[in-house]
């Protein structure tokens, strides 16, 4: 993208997370066939910054991080919410079982 | 395959594709007819990871099961120190029936699970119901128990009959657990 290549694992999340751009997030949205708003942003930025600290994600997190709860994580990410917005975040894939 | 940044564990390796979009799994109806905390926790888990993984997830509680959802108890599931050989292996289950023993095992595990923050049960409800999730109580057994709509958790549906039941698993990509 933008003449950078982009590193992927087999499951096509992003190896390197500062390669990361919006216009990536934009283009990986579309495959879920979701439009970004500023909300999404919103927690795609919120998870980043958690990723980049070392905290371990999971649902219950965004839930408790105060820009989305739980229901609205879900309708904003459907088919798999954290799974849907990590790769569309450009953070490895979760590994949380709860 | 250059380095990783954040290595990925072992147990990722063999997963589907996030981006794959045919999944023959589609839906899963968790029966829990057990109301110890081990028993309890393995249904919460597995119906909450389906959803988040989108797949749809319906929770039937039947018998003992009742207590996972019944307001005064769901928060104070026990698990058994006596009848269950895996716990503690070396302990005499003598000891596993001492009073107070039961509750003091019980509270060391609520403990861990909270370390690995691993919500309790009434929240794992509202975490299934947030995300899509349906809960349903047994009808025989709400009637065995003299369980009424008012004694449930806010987040159960539904008292419903097996016929019901079944009608939950329509579809193509249904699958039962039975706990």
């Amino acid at each position: 993208m933008n003449g950078q290549q982009i590193e992927l694992n087999e499951e096509g999340y992003m190896k390197n997370p500062a390669q990361w751009s919006k216009e990536w997030a934009h283009q990986i949205a579309g495959e879920y066939e979701i439009t970004l708003t500023d909300k999404h942003f919103e927690v795609l930025n919120w998870l980043r910054e958690k990723q980049a600290e070392g905290v371990a994600l999971n649902i219950r997190k965004v839930g408790k991080s105060g820009i989305v709860d739980i229901k609205q994580f879900y309708a904003l990410f459907p088919g798999g919410p954290l799974k849907v917005s990590s790769r569309i975040a450009g953070i490895p894939k979760p590994v949380s079982c709860v | 395959m250059t380095e990783t940044l954040n290595k990925e564990p072992v147990t990722s390796k063999a997963t589907v594709p996030a981006n794959k979009k045919e999944d023959t799994v589609k839906k899963v109806v968790i029966i829990c007819s057990k109301g110890t905390l081990e028993d309890v926790y393995a249904a919460l888990i597995m119906a909450n990871g389906a959803l988040a993984d989108g797949r749809d997830a319906k929770l039937f509680f039947t018998f003992f099961g009742l207590d996972a959802i019944t307001k005064s108890k769901a928060d104070h599931l026990h698990t058994a120190t006596v009848g269950n050989p895996a716990f503690m292996p070396a302990m005499p289950t003598m000891i596993g029936g001492l009073p107070g023993f039961e509750k003091f095992a019980s509270y060391m595990m609520k403990k861990q699970m909270d370390k690995l923050d691993i919500p309790n049960v009434t929240e794992f409800i509202e975490m299934i119901d947030a995300g899509g999730g349906e809960i349903y109580a047994c009808k025989l057994a709400a009637d065995m128990f003299k369980l009424e709509e008012k004694d449930f958790l806010p987040e159960v549906k539904g008292i419903i009959t097996v016929g019901d039941m079944y009608a939950l698993a329509d579809g193509e990509g249904s699958h039962f657990i039975f706990i």
